[in-house]
């Protein structure tokens, strides 16, 4: 649970510097004339936007959950180490050029360089599509040495790690069809929207991104005393 | 020196006059009132299926109270009946009912309306919210007519005796109930995001975070807390399904089942309980917080007072939203662990007494000295003062080690939750409605059935769970069937055990009356005009009564002042609308009542 709080303390962090600075030094009770016109040069963020972050702070709460429950299993001692992947790897390497791609994507659309949105969304999209098929070899591997879920509780926190981030990872490529459909269909009108659309990918990619190196320090690397690979088997 | 209004002002001021194309306009009956995208259409829905379930909820606590009256008499409980009502009446009060009747309901009809928004920001996906709470509610109801009946694990669900053979409902009854939360949940969600974006982003202006009415941080908070402590829930439930379908262990131990050993091994129950009191802590705050914000604004209606203290009443609810994280394992005092955690959870328990007693002093200070109107929604909010007291102090009691210890599973613990959990909030639940139910129909409801239903309810819930305390210090159980073969537990204590259920079964038919009258007043109530209470928040300065596609008609309004600007001196009224300007104000002075 150590994970979950600090992440939960980070949140109230921000949340109580926000009210800080929203009820210091003012008198709620004091009355007000007419509030100033619309300020062009100051619009809000994006609604969608603002949602996108909020639902970024429960997905992480959920992976922070999920890597609490892991911690805390681990420290039973009944583990039998599973192989580690080599093409754990590749696949990492290969969402990492997804995100740089979408990064890439999302500054061709603020420079409203349609062509290129067009092209680098495509890239984005099939580097996912290639993430997700190369963590379902992963698993087929393991299956074919004999790791099944309910094998030890190793292989079963593995299996429902990667399938909860992989599900996430799915609904990202759900949201991205909008934004490609859009670029497909090149109208002028729409180029708000795209570059708003492309924006939001982005963010979520290198969400996913984080919560994947995250995930992958905890199950493989050595150092923080919690990983269950073992390369002692490599795969 | 000058006066801070609000940081706002350098910020962004969204325009009066909000474009057409932005609201979503319904052209067919359907489209109006079952696939609504309309805020306060989707908070009926929600609002009515929750107190739809709410009665089944009801009528098993009637058939438990029978039960532990006369044992033995009915021959359609068993003890897996028992049981399985148990169950289901608790998560269904928690989950069902309160939450979403607060934050589905309460949440959708108030937030646009206070807040000077014409819906909320995402129409489209709160509308599915609706749907999928519903389906989460259907399939909790399937449960009931599935081989095996629902589970009847309690509504905490513990593994191992959760999946086991054995238990009711332990093949499909569980199943179902898993599925039905992870369902309420994702619906839950995608309401949230919208509670929590629309107080963020659409407020009208001149409506700072700090002029909000403390129903809407109440709300606001709750919504957050909602939004990160369901997703322990929802984690508990997917490794439970995956414990219970592809047979991996993760709270599943070795265990012999039926003199058999299961596959199952090495899996740690404990870790359910973590999980689910993480979830299962913050859900009493959950339903509490938008209990505290709406009590704080009856009551300051009511007393025709300015809420006292009202900044120190934000920070109450953040403190007590984010204390509300780390206090869990107060439940877990006799699940074994190390004692110097047992030692932290009960400070950081008793620490969150201090933000809650500064909102009791604060209600009970803007009440001090009011023009105190002994309407039915105040009835009902000097009513939740007085029981969540009584529930706190409890709560105190149960907070330390020594005293939980021996307490643990008793009646002690049930009467306590009630008082806190229970009947505290659904007075507030009551008020709220008997308040608000001007605005959503244009029609009062009967004042005379009102008084009558609240001295019923409030008489009555004490009738039932004060003894009920009496219980548990002589040691009766809860989720008990029938205690047998004993001799520590008195023979009065059945007679107390008689006294009990005929009060519930008074207690719940009061709450008929009270469905009667929501459904008559509807038809034949006095009609109410725009503003029966003569009240400051936006939502009574709608220019139609019910308000309609869109709230505000042609312009939204604009917010001059907080929402507690009652009988402030040298006004000829005893309340300024918050979209009254200043130089609007008639002057000249109000006379009292
Ligand atoms: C007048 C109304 C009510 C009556 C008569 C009533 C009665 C009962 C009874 C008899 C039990 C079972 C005790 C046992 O054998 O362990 C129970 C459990 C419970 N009730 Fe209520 N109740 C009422 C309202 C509520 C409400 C509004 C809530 C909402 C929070 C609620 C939440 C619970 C919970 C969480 C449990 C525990 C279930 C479990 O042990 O798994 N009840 N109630
Ligand atoms: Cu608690």
């Amino acid at each position: 649970m150590t994970i979950t709080l600090l992440f939960l303390a980070g949140l109230m962090g921000v949340v109580v510097w926000w009210l800080l600075r929203e009820s210091t030094r003012v008198q709620p009770w004091a009355v007000q004339g007419p509030v100033p016109d619309v300020h062009t040069a100051t619009l809000p963020r994006h609604a969608a936007k603002t949602a996108l972050i909020v639902f970024l702070a429960v997905a992480t709460s959920l992976f922070a959950l999920f890597i609490s429950a892991y911690a805390m299993r681990i420290r039973l001692l009944d583990w039998s180490p599973l192989p580690q992947p080599r093409l754990l790897m590749v696949n990492t390497a290969v969402l990492v050029l997804a995100s740089l791609a979408m990064e890439w994507t999302a500054f061709a659309a603020r420079r409203g360089d349609q062509d290129r949105v067009r092209a680098g969304l495509a890239a984005a999209g099939l580097l996912t599509v290639a993430f997700v098929a190369g963590q379902l070899v992963v698993w087929s591997q393991l299956a074919g040495a004999g790791y099944f879920v309910a094998t030890s509780a190793a292989t079963g926190f593995f299996y429902l790690l990667t399938a909860v981030h992989g599900l996430h990872v799915l609904g990202g490529l759900v949201a991205w069809m909008r934004p490609y459909a859009r670029a497909r269909s090149g109208r002028d009108a729409d180029a708000a929207r795209l570059r708003l659309g492309v924006e939001l990918c982005a963010i979520y990619w290198h969400f996913l991104l984080a919560v994947w190196i995250v995930l992958l320090a905890v199950l493989v690397s050595k150092d923080l005393g919690l990983s269950i690979c073992s390369t002692a088997v490599p795969l | 020196m000058p006066t801070y209004v609000a940081h706002d002002e350098s910020d962004y001021a969204p325009p009066t006059e909000v474009a057409e194309v932005e609201l979503y306009h319904p052209k067919t009956f359907l489209g109006k009132y079952v696939w609504s995208q309309d805020a306060k259409i989707i908070a009926i829905q929600y609002g009515v299926t929750a107190i739809g379930v709410g009665v089944i909820a009801l009528v098993l606590s009637w058939l438990m109270r029978l039960q532990l009256a006369y044992p033995n008499q009915f021959s359609f409980i068993d003890p897996s009946n028992y049981l399985q009502f148990v169950s289901m009446h608790g998560m269904i009060m928690v989950v069902y009912l309160l939450t979403a009747l607060f934050l589905g309901g309460f949440g959708n009809y108030l937030i646009p309306l206070m807040v000077g928004a014409r819906d909320m920001v995402f129409p489209y996906v709160n509308m599915l919210s609706y749907w999928v709470y519903l389906f989460a509610v259907l399939l909790l109801v399937a449960s009931f007519f599935v081989p095996g009946g629902p589970t009847g694990a309690g509504w905490t669900l513990y593994p191992p005796q959760a999946i086991l053979d054995g238990t009711p409902g332990a093949s499909w009854g569980i199943i179902l109930m898993l599925v039905s939360l992870a369902f309420f949940i994702i619906g839950f969600t995608m309401g949230g995001l919208n509670y929590v974006v629309t107080v963020l982003q659409a407020r009208t202006r001149g409506m700072t975070l700090m002029r909000m009415p403390l129903t809407i941080w109440g709300i606001f908070m709750a919504t957050i807390l909602a939004l990160l402590a369901f997703p322990a829930l929802f984690v508990s439930a997917i490794m439970m399904i995956l414990d219970l379908t592809l047979g991996t262990s993760f709270f599943m131990p070795a265990i012999v089942s039926k003199g058999q050993a299961l596959s199952h091994d090495g899996g740690s129950p404990i870790l359910f309980q973590h999980l689910f009191w993480f979830f299962g802590h913050p859900e009493v705050y959950i339903v509490a917080l938008p209990a505290f914000g709406i009590v704080s604004d009856l009551i300051a209606v009511h007393a025709r007072k300015n809420i006292f203290g009202y900044r120190m009443m934000v920070w109450a609810i953040v403190a007590i939203g984010g204390l509300s994280f780390i206090v869990w394992a107060h439940h877990m005092y006799v699940s074994g662990m190390n004692p110097y955690f047992g030692f932290f959870f009960a400070t950081t328990t008793l620490i969150i007494a201090i933000p809650t007693a500064i909102k009791v002093y604060n209600w009970v200070l803007t009440l001090w000295r009011g023009d105190i109107h002994l309407s039915v929604p105040m009835l009902f909010a000097i009513g939740f003062i007085f029981t969540f007291v009584i529930g706190g102090l409890t709560g105190l009691f149960l907070g330390n080690v020594v005293v939980d210890l021996p307490l643990s599973d008793t009646m002690f613990v049930v009467a306590h939750f009630h008082m806190v959990m229970a009947i505290a909030p659904i007075l507030v639940v009551f008020g709220a409605i008997y308040h608000w139910y001007p605005k959503i129909t244009g029609r009062m409801l009967h004042d005379g059935m009102g008084k009558f239903h609240f001295w019923i309810t409030f008489v009555g819930s004490y009738a039932i769970y004060y003894p009920m305390h009496y219980l548990g210090f002589m040691g009766v159980p809860r989720r008990y069937y029938a205690v047998t073969g004993t001799n520590f537990i008195p023979d009065s204590a059945h007679s107390l055990n008689v006294a009990i259920t005929i009060a519930a079964l008074v207690v719940g038919a009061a709450q008929v009356v009270f469905l009667y009258n929501l459904v008559r007043s509807y038809y034949r109530g006095a009609p109410s005009g725009g503003n029966p209470w003569n009240a400051t928040s936006l939502e009574w300065q709608t220019p139609h009564t019910p308000p309609e596609h869109g709230n505000f008609g042609k312009e939204l309004p604009v917010v001059y002042r907080w929402a507690y600007d009652y009988s402030v001196p040298g006004v000829r009224h005893d309340f300024i609308p918050q979209n009254v300007p200043p130089s609007e104000v008639p002057s000249g002075s109000w006379a009292k009542p």
